[in-house]
């Protein structure tokens, strides 16, 4: 009794997802530790290139390998070395899982944690911390400086969300943006009137907003760690539901999902990762855009697949981008997010282009 | 096999009343379809169903009210298939259909191997086989239709909710996918709530026709009583001739108000 019209060809056996794609979560994974070496390998002083794999390996559990270095070629590594290549790492995971995770939860593929005005309240949240006296806080069981700066950028996302969807960010994407824009240039504006009525802290200030991975010790990623986890995991669990978010809040409803909750859960846990790494990272940008475009380019939109390679890829990528920091040191090292925005500008350009579609 | 039942079912925006209290029975098995022109309130009908806008009155499914059931509870019970859905371009088949499956899967949950055997199975026998690892984007708009309804099987809910099914298909796909909701409320005994425009097609394909007008219902029953054509005058501002062919479908047809030269 059908009527509808069967071709042969249609009848095919249905595969849910071709052997492919389950290679790039490994290959994702290769090339992060390939990055991890190739960090770990460059550098003035220390051991020479060939000699560090061979530390590496006497560093593991039951594994003793003479490598060859000095006692203070090892220093150098463990000690100046890795803590730097490990938070940007710890960094670009996190910026990317974020940048993924906004873009998710709005439905906007122009979002990351910059544009949407996260980095500039957290870092309005800093500096009023610093302003007020840092020093008096010094004796306070927890660290003030990473709860208020978590603080501003959750009242900034809150703000550019809220004021986006009054002016249809559901409909035309890019109000979104400009929101943040304006978000961000009041927390700018603020931070700058506070700095000029206290010029004392200016460099204590500065210092922050630059962020201070190229002085990077293990104590900075035993600061973030904490925060980076707990918004990491929260995050991946949400991959699935992020996916059902794709067909907008009225079908994801109708599907049974708690949108509003989704929502402000997914926007807390990556405020919270966000403002931790930018407290000792300084403001990189276009890491939470450029990354997880380029794993929607090769691996598919899935969230499921999206989140888990964007903070592998994102560590890589981060890891790579501070080489050149490192390297081009004379008179004085350039700035990661110098790095990220040279490549990330023409990548945004690039993004609008081919999204125009999207966008309208 | 679900009834639904409406206890005085109404929706209000601010103080725009979109649908005035609203009671009738959808029996098991049975198709009622709304008609009405635009702003009748046919679309709020569905999205109170649905669980998408608040509303007054109650809902019933086989007696016991919707609006208690957690969200997840009530689209396994309700899928609704949207007037203009979402299609992510970059989104899959076999992804898209799987999203049905998100009430019976919890928080922080993954969807078993069970929820795919199912995916697999209502894509062969919507012959949607061909288009589970293709892009939505990719698709045409015959085939997105039968995607979505394929998501709504998926579900596995005894109520099927239809808002404008057809409006964006040509007259072919339209009756193939009507024919299909057919063929499936047959065999698996859906109820269905579906809010139409092609006034003939709504009365061929539903058992009973309810006509909204400002919110009210105003007519209720089967096709040839409901489509007349003073009734359709009266609240489509339409002038229509109705005819009935030799089978009993009920033919609905425009007429120029400018005599032909």
């Amino acid at each position: 009794m059908s009527t509808f019209a069967t071709s042969t060809d249609q009848s095919a056996p249905v595969s849910e997802t071709s052997g492919r794609r389950s290679w790039w979560i490994p290959g994702a994974a290769v090339a992060l530790g390939v990055a991890f070496l190739f960090g770990a390998m460059i550098g003035p002083a220390g051991p020479a290139w060939h000699q560090v794999p061979g530390e590496i390996l006497d560093r593991l559990p039951f594994v003793s390998f003479d490598s060859g270095a000095t006692a203070l070629q090892s220093t150098v590594l463990w000690q100046i070395r890795m803590p730097r290549v490990v938070l940007a790492a710890i960094v670009g995971a996190m910026l990317a899982l974020a940048g993924a995770s906004y873009q998710g939860v709005f439905r906007n593929p122009l979002v990351d944690p910059y544009l949407l005005g996260v980095a500039a309240g957290a870092g309005l949240g800093a500096t009023i911390v610093i302003v007020v006296n840092r020093s008096a806080t010094d004796s306070w069981p927890v660290d003030p400086l990473p709860v208020v700066s978590f603080v501003g950028g959750l009242l900034a996302v809150l703000v550019t969300y809220t004021v986006g969807s009054a002016f249809g960010a559901s409909r035309v994407p890019a109000t979104l943006v400009l929101a943040g824009v304006a978000v961000t240039a009041l927390a700018t504006a603020m931070q700058t009137f506070l700095l000029q009525r206290n010029t004392e802290v200016v460099r204590q200030v500065y210092s922050w907003i630059l962020g201070r991975l190229s002085t990077a010790t293990w104590a900075d990623v035993r600061l973030v760690l904490p925060y980076v986890v707990v918004s990491s995991v929260v995050l991946l669990w949400h991959r699935r539901l992020l996916d059902v978010l794709r067909v907008g809040d009225d079908e994801a409803a109708a599907l049974g999902a708690r949108v509003d909750r989704i929502r402000l859960t997914v926007v807390i846990a990556a405020t919270l990762g966000t403002s931790a790494v930018v407290s000792v990272s300084g403001l990189i940008g276009f890491v939470g855009i450029m990354v997880p475009h380029l794993v929607r380019m090769l691996a598919g939109a899935s969230y499921r697949r999206l989140l888990p390679l964007s903070v592998l890829v994102g560590a890589a990528f981060l890891i790579v981008a501070d080489i050149p920091g490192r390297i081009l040191s004379d008179p004085a090292e350039t700035p990661i997010g110098v790095v990220t925005a040279f490549l990330g500008a023409p990548f945004f350009i690039v993004v609008l282009r081919t999204r125009q579609g999207a966008l309208r | 096999m679900s009834s639904v039942s409406f206890v005085d079912l109404g929706v209000r925006y601010g103080d725009n009343v979109a649908l005035q209290p609203f009671s009738d029975t959808i029996k098991p098995g049975e198709w009622l379809c709304l008609i009405g022109p635009n702003g009748a309130g046919k679309s709020s009908m569905l999205h109170a169903v649905a669980g998408l806008v608040r509303h007054d009155g109650r809902v019933l499914v086989d007696g016991s009210p919707l609006d208690l059931r957690s969200s997840r509870r009530r689209a396994a019970l309700v899928a609704h298939v949207p007037q203009s859905p979402v299609l992510p371009h970059d989104m899959t088949g076999f992804e898209y259909v799987l999203l049905g499956r998100n009430p019976y899967v919890s928080y922080f949950g993954s969807e078993t191997a069970h929820d795919r055997a199912i995916v697999r199975d209502v894509l062969e026998r919507l012959d949607l086989g061909a288009f589970a690892e293709r892009r939505l984007g990719t698709l045409s708009g015959g085939e997105q239709q039968r995607l979505v309804i394929a998501r709504a099987l998926a579900q596995e809910a005894p109520i099927l909710l239809l808002d404008e099914p057809t409006s964006a298909l040509d007259i072919g796909h339209q009756q193939q996918a009507l024919e299909l909701v057919d063929r499936l409320r047959r065999e698996h005994g859906f109820t269905v709530l579906s809010a139409m425009h092609d006034l003939t097609l709504a009365g061929l394909y539903s058992d009973r026709l309810a006509l909204l007008h400002r919110g009210h219902c105003v007519a209720a029953g089967a096709a040839e009583s409901v489509l007349r054509a003073e009734t359709l005058s009266e609240f489509y501002g339409v002038t229509v001739s109705v005819h009935r062919d030799t089978d009993g479908t009920v033919i609905v047809v425009p007429r120029r108000t400018m005599p032909l030269a």
